[in-house]
């Protein structure tokens, strides 16, 4: 079991608020991502949930049982942290069996669990090295597997890919999913990466500033983002906003359009504008496009076999089913 | 890539190193000599004091007037007590200070070391009659833990160094596996810290071993370590070069011995962090 109940919970540094009173509730089972931009509070937050910082308020609850004071050796949760944190004097089968120990297990029990644990992350030949001798990738598994051993209430990941390369980083990223719906057990996942976010998560947690700007599956926050900040950091390329007179004639101080929402035609477009830079990724084409009047750059998705060099006139169309208006503040108009 | 070195400047450079090296160890091996030589002939010209026959009279007289050993003995139970007392204490007081900084521990740490430029002779008199009042003048213990107090900041400020370059998250992932306090010191911390413990022990050992102001004024003949076994020779009338140099060569072959087989550890420990 692992329900985790956030309620006003609050953190401050001297006289800085770091996380405003925050209410958040993560159901056993479910895979949550915490995404915001750099400082927005999603790591401290993780942190205090693991009881590595002290709340300044409000109140920590693990299946209903109030965990606020309890130190983290006795919260029952698990962390894999972006360094990996391996014990370097230790070889990967006492790096995995460390919280065994500390359970006191007695050591048949633990060489179970360990080499279990070494199987499903395809350690088994790894285990006599110190992790100096393994891979970025295997030390990631380690950790994965010191976290996987004790059967905690909860994982804890604290952007545990970003120190990984671009390859592996997928392959880790399917690993840890496929991990989770075989154990099906709670998942707090801290990433900037809005691509893992989207792909990963049973429910997303948006951040700024410490505060909470929308909670909701993926595609939830994709189609319905609740105002322009969520709205221009899930997706990408990013959504467009466009200001003024073309918003105001959708009754908005704004709208937004999604680069994927945006038709291109040779003529009888909406706007017409010229082809800056083309990013061609095979698959799509990303088009950077000037001069429409709307807005400086508006970047528009099209299939990979479109080809406009730099410089080319294009006329661009918004589906209108597609737009989303935001009012003056930012929030979303309905 | 190295530098390319012509040879006539590979044999110039050995030259001056080994000049340098030999001038900064001529006393010692002046000493060395000087020992296996009769007291008659110590005193006279260098050449003629080279030529002169050579002798273990010296030694022998040295052990019979004196207990080497007793002195020995003190040497040792003082210079590695005060060490694992001062780890005992500075252990803790690192810890704290690098992973739970307080707003003051820069000025804490800074303040030890200030105590370091205290003239020792400035506490003589206090520490002097504290002992005398608890009846520990002449003892061990009383220099045990006046060696301990005098090289703890020395110590500590090592250990904190040390402390520093252990990545925080290691300890984070210690607690968060179930480990207390005790445990992640014991279990995580101090393994990892090992070099850096080795090489503070040894600075240690060989600060309190050659420590001679605090042991020459707290002690008379029972906790006398070797430095008070040396200036038993020192006279300022008579003549026994040859007998104080053999005292001074028993006393610090046993650090220069050790310092000799641990001196990978003590470099490596003592350039510690500073190449990353």
């Amino acid at each position: 079991m692992g329900r985790i109940t956030l309620e006003q919970i609050t953190k401050q540094f001297d006289d800085t608020v770091v996380i405003p009173p925050l209410d958040l509730t993560i159901e056993d089972g479910e895979f949550v991502v915490f995404v915001g931009p750099s400082g927005c509070g999603k790591s401290t937050l993780l942190r205090l949930i693991a009881g590595l910082e002290d709340v300044s308020a409000g109140m920590i609850r693990i299946d209903g049982e109030d965990v606020t004071a309890v130190p983290p050796a006795r919260r029952g949760l698990a962390m894999v942290f972006q360094s990996y944190a391996l014990y370097p004097h230790m070889s990967v089968r006492r790096n995995i069996a460390f919280p065994l120990r500390m359970a006191g297990l007695d050591a048949a029990e633990q060489n179970r669990r360990v080499e279990d644990a070494a199987r499903v992350l395809n350690l088994t030949d790894y285990l006599d090295r110190r992790p100096g001798q393994l891979s970025g990738g295997q030390r990631q598994r380690v950790a994965i597997g010191r976290a996987i051993v004790r059967e905690p209430a909860a994982f804890l990941f604290d952007e545990p890919l970003s120190n990984l390369d671009a390859a592996l980083r997928v392959g880790m990223r399917l690993e840890i999913s496929e991990l989770h719906k075989r154990l099906q057990t709670t998942s707090i996942y801290v990433t900037h990466d809005q691509v893992e976010a989207m792909t990963m998560a049973d429910k997303i947690v948006v951040l700024q500033g410490g505060r909470i700007e929308q909670v909701g599956s993926p595609i939830e926050l994709y189609r319905h983002p609740r105002n322009r900040f969520v709205a221009g950091f899930i997706g990408s390329p990013r959504m467009n906003f466009i200001e003024g007179a073309s918003a105001a004639a959708h009754g908005a101080h704004a709208i937004g359009v999604r680069p994927e929402h945006i038709r291109i035609s040779e003529e009888g477009g909406e706007w017409s504008g010229t082809v800056g830079v083309s990013e061609h990724l095979g698959s799509d084409t990303f088009l950077h496009v000037h001069g429409t009047g709307v807005a400086d750059t508006l970047a528009v998705r099209a299939s990979g076999e479109v080809a406009y060099d730099h410089g080319d006139p294009i006329q661009l169309t918004p589906r209108a089913d597609r737009i989303h208006r935001f009012d003056a503040e930012g929030a979303r108009v309905q | 890539m190295a530098r390319a070195v012509s040879t006539p400047r590979k044999i110039a450079n050995t030259a001056v190193g080994w000049t340098i090296g030999l001038l900064i160890f001529f006393p010692i091996l002046w000493i060395a000599v000087l020992s296996f030589k009769s007291e008659g002939d110590a005193i006279r010209a260098p050449l003629e004091v080279l030529s002169s026959a050579w002798t273990f009279e010296s030694y022998g007289l040295v052990q019979s007037r004196s207990d080497y050993f007793g002195h020995f003995w003190n040497s040792v139970i003082i210079s590695l007590g005060s060490t694992v007392l001062g780890l005992l204490v500075a252990v803790p007081a690192a810890w704290a200070m690098a992973f739970v900084p307080g707003r003051r521990t820069k000025d804490v740490l800074l303040w030890m070391l200030s105590t370091k430029m205290l003239p020792p002779v400035g506490v003589l008199l206090p520490i002097y009659l504290i002992c005398q009042q608890l009846g520990l003048l002449d003892t061990r213990v009383a220099l045990v833990v006046v060696m301990m107090m005098v090289n703890l900041p020395i110590i500590v400020w090592m250990l904190y160094t040390y402390f520093r370059e252990i990545p925080a998250d290691i300890l984070e992932a210690a607690r968060m596996d179930g480990a207390g306090l005790r445990e992640e010191v014991l279990f995580v911390l101090l393994p990892m810290a090992v070099p850096g413990i080795a090489s503070t022990m040894l600075l240690n050992i060989i600060l309190a071993w050659n420590e001679a102001f605090w042991t020459l004024n707290l002690t008379a003949a029972d906790a006398a370590p070797l430095t008070a076994f040396i200036a038993s020779y020192s006279s300022p009338e008579g003549l026994f070069y040859a007998k104080l140099s053999a005292a001074s060569l028993m006393a610090i072959a046993p650090i220069l011995i050790m310092g000799w087989f641990s001196q990978k550890q003590l470099v490596r420990g003592l350039t510690f962090g500073a190449v990353k």
